[in-house]
């Protein structure tokens, strides 16, 4: 019965060809990277490879569900500095430590709401919407810290970075816990039903009485919410409020959504696909890294990679039409 | 200049898959000479003008220009002989000039490869001036009301020295004023020896500009007869003269208590003063041509689009709808005129898509109960007899009429009691529109109330209650089974006292 179960839940969680395939091309590129360099698949090397794709992968699960939406979010980047900077400034003022990071969650919940809010109220293009936000935010970040470090954090937030269960970094399990989040909301719940019928057709969402104000709202402010989280990871692991962290992260996380079969026209992709794309783009820089290949090359793949991920699917797509 | 044929199209057939939409048409284009075509919605006008375009390919049959046999293989080569289309829609570059969009293509270049702006203005300007259009070649076409871009779209087409001109429907988007413009445009281009072809639903206009007239039913060549020996009446009955097939044949229902009466509705532009009523059990058709305001009311109702003034009363109380979703609480269901833009959210699955207006039913604090999201989608499928592999098929997969079964399971699914179908049977077989018919008299059966918008007269005729015929957003009157006339509808509609 067990069995029964968990085996239907792996079969569902992989139902889409796109995903076997990136399953097969991850396993092809663990394989040819451990044989060329056996020190890849050491505890040591994939945790670390772990840990360091933790922050984009945080990003990555809220940056799929506005891309699910027919959206982008290119503020995750500013709203990550923003969430730093407010969680240090507040336990360096004495806050409680959870207190703080509660209020830089949901502050930088707030942020994504008010994009939304001025995405679908206002008529602004997500595109433009989320660029002002990250230009304003990140200027804010800037401005109140006058560009320099907040130092000063309790000891407890460096320590979280450092710690470990069953040889497992902390962030990781963060990352963890926001991919579940975000399987299960895409999945079970009516919020992500409305998402993907937003984004596949949004007049007809609307006219089948699904209130597309109140859930483009809500898709961003998840997106902060991550980005946000995001921000506490980098606190942690930096020990300190970065004001200049996260820049260029929003295209990362992107990149990993599109890699992982996000479509930027809505409707199509999933928070398992993005996975699966952030640990492929992971896996190509740390083990470029660790044969010593050129850091540049490494951005010539990965840019290519990108390109031909949706080259294949519209391929496909045309052969289907 | 004396009349000679310009174009012969001999014996055309043209078969799509599932109908035969034209057979065994002859008919011959001369210069200088107007001629009408007519037909209902399905006659097969507009896959005549088509075939003659080279849009679509014949079956079998001839087509001959000045005589020479030709393959009208695309639409380049139907321009290259010097055949050309105004379509009622304005296809335009909206945020360019007028100027611009005349030249558009073929931009006029000096020595140095700059654009020359004025002689793209002055050319302009003489054109519209030429055929006596009011408007500026420097304005942006944004700016102008759409009345005025159809013109500069009619304008651009004589541009093009064109020596057959189809205009079909052309009058639906202008005013009165307008509509006199373009006639002196034709008279001067019949004048100058082009052939005119003038597709109209308007029969009055027809005797106002056109020469002969060829009525069209079915597919089939009726007649072809100079205009000045014919007269509306005539005309109509050739147009419908037509018994009603066993396809529309369905159980009728004694009607039950008002379920939705629309008192006074009004949305400034679009429809005026517009009351009716449904009851339980009836199907009450809409009949009203394109552009007559009658999905603007359909989805007014719905509160898909805001109105101006009007109550609406559901099972005897007011109420207030200015959503999709005050609407659907109250039972009601649309089904739009365009399903994949407005219905379906077609890269989801059939069960997403019929349980889609439904998950607040099916869920708790937000988290879908997966058994009934999927014994629901199982039960409609069954029910509704849709074709598909699967209920985790992508509807994008599925055929026109099985897409269309997928929405109404979506108002079966969340309890709606109000079915508004608009032109339900569009780009459908005949095997699935006969479907679709069966579909209604269980819905009627079960205790529904369901409203038909359709331009189609055979159908709304063969499966209506009464008919509600709305002319131009104003509303003409209701007429009960039993007293249906295609000529008298058909006469409504067109405004035609």
């Amino acid at each position: 019965m067990f069995s029964k179960l968990k085996n239907n839940i792996i079969i569902k969680t992989i139902n889409r060809v796109s995903e076997i395939n990136l399953i097969i091309i991850l396993i092809v590129l663990i394989l040819a990277l451990w044989i060329a360099n056996p020190k890849f698949l050491s505890v040591v090397n994939v945790t670390n490879l772990l840990r360091q794709t933790a922050i984009i992968g945080v990003l990555a699960i809220g940056m799929t569900f506005v891309i699910l939406s027919g959206g982008i979010d290119l503020s995750v980047g500013s709203v990550l500095a923003f969430s730093s900077v407010v969680a240090s400034k507040l336990m360096v003022a004495g806050v409680p430590i959870w207190l703080s990071i509660v209020i830089a969650l949901l502050s930088g919940s707030l942020i994504g709401a008010i994009m939304g809010f001025l995405i679908h109220y206002g008529k602004v293009p997500a595109f433009i919407a989320t660029l002002g936000g990250m230009t304003v935010v990140r200027a804010l970040v800037m401005l109140v810290t006058r560009a320099e470090k907040v130092l000063g954090l309790p000891d407890a937030i460096g320590d979280f970075a450092v710690q470990r269960y069953l040889e497992i970094p902390a962030m990781v399990y963060i990352w963890f816990m926001t991919i579940i989040i975000g399987l299960i909301i895409s999945r079970y719940t009516t919020f992500g039903r409305n998402m993907y019928a937003i984004g596949s057709n949004e007049e007809a969402a609307r006219l089948s009485g699904i209130k597309i104000g109140i859930s483009i709202c809500g898709i961003y402010a998840f997106s902060g919410l991550m980005s946000s989280v995001a921000g506490i990871l980098m606190t942690a692991r930096l020990g300190s409020g970065v004001p200049t962290a996260g820049q260029g992260y929003e295209l990362d996380a992107v990149a990993a959504a599109v890699v992982g079969g996000a479509s930027l026209t809505g409707a199509v992709g999933s928070i398992f696909g993005t996975v699966l794309g952030t640990v492929i783009i992971a896996t190509i820089k740390n083990g470029g890294t660790l044969l010593g290949i050129n850091f540049f090359i490494l951005d010539i793949l990965i840019g290519s990679l990108i390109v031909i991920a949706v080259l294949i699917d519209q391929l496909r797509k045309n052969k289907t039409k | 200049m004396t009349e000679h044929d310009f174009v012969r199209m001999e014996h055309i057939t043209k078969d799509f898959p599932s109908v035969r939409a034209l057979d065994d048409v002859s008919i011959n284009f001369k210069t200088g000479e107007v001629h009408a075509i007519v037909g209902e919605n399905g006659a097969g006008k507009s896959t005549l003008i088509k075939i003659l375009m080279g849009v679509y390919q014949k079956t079998s049959g001839e087509i001959f220009v000045e005589g020479q046999q030709v393959n009208m293989s695309d639409p380049i080569k139907s321009r290259s002989l010097g055949l050309s289309a105004v379509y009622q829609d304005v296809t335009l570059a909206n945020h360019l000039s007028v100027a611009e969009n005349f030249f558009m293509g073929n931009i006029p270049k000096n020595k140095f490869g700059f654009v020359k702006w004025r002689y793209m203005r002055e050319e302009t300007q003489r054109v519209l001036d030429g055929l006596g259009i009011k408007v500026d070649a420097n304005a942006l076409v944004s700016d102008l009301p759409v009345a005025k871009q159809e013109m500069v779209v009619i304008a651009k087409k004589n541009f093009d020295n064109s020596r057959l001109i189809i205009f079909d429907e052309p009058t639906a988007l202008l005013a009165n004023e307008e509509v006199s413009d373009l006639f002196e445009i034709i008279r001067k281009l019949k004048r100058e020896g082009a052939a005119i072809v003038y597709i109209s639903h308007r029969l009055e206009e027809i005797f106002n500009i056109c020469d002969i007239v060829t009525v069209l039913k079915d597919g089939k060549w009726i007649d072809t007869m100079p205009v000045s020996s014919t007269n509306e009446d005539e005309l109509v009955r050739k147009m419908v003269g037509r018994k009603i097939e066993d396809m529309y044949s369905i159980q009728h229902f004694e009607p039950g208590e008002k379920v939705l009466e629309v008192k006074g509705l009004t949305k400034e532009g679009k429809f005026k003063d517009i009351s009716f009523d449904v009851r339980r059990g009836e199907i009450l058709g809409f009949f009203g041509l394109v552009g007559s305001g009658r999905t603007e009311i359909m989805r007014a109702i719905f509160g898909a689009d805001n109105f101006d003034q009007g109550e609406l009363i559901l099972n005897g109380d007011k109420r207030k709808i200015r959503s999709p979703n005050d609407a659907i609480r109250l039972g009601v269901g649309l089904l739009p005129e365009d399903r994949k833009r407005q219905g379906l959210t077609l890269e989801m699955s059939v069960k997403e898509n019929i349980n889609l207006a439904s998950y607040k039913d099916i869920s708790k604090f937000s988290f879908i109960n997966l058994k009934s999201e999927r014994k629901n989608a199982s039960d409609y499928v069954d029910k509704l007899r849709v074709v598909t592999p699967g209920i985790n098929q992508k509807v994008l997969n599925l055929s026109g009429g099985n897409q269309q079964k997928v929405v109404v399971g979506k108002w079966l699914c969340k309890n709606s009691s109000i079915f508004i179908f608009d032109e339900p049977t569009v780009g459908i077989d005949v095997g699935a529109k006969r479907e679709i018919y069966k579909l209604l008299e269980e819905l009627l059966e079960a205790g529904n109330a369901v409203i038909i918008v359709s331009s189609y007269l055979p159908e709304i005729m063969g499966i209506a209650d009464r008919i509600a015929v709305i002319c131009e957003g104003g509303f003409i009157k209701t007429i009960s089974r039993g007293n249906y006339d295609e000529e008298e509808l058909l006469r409504y509609a067109s405004g035609i006292k």
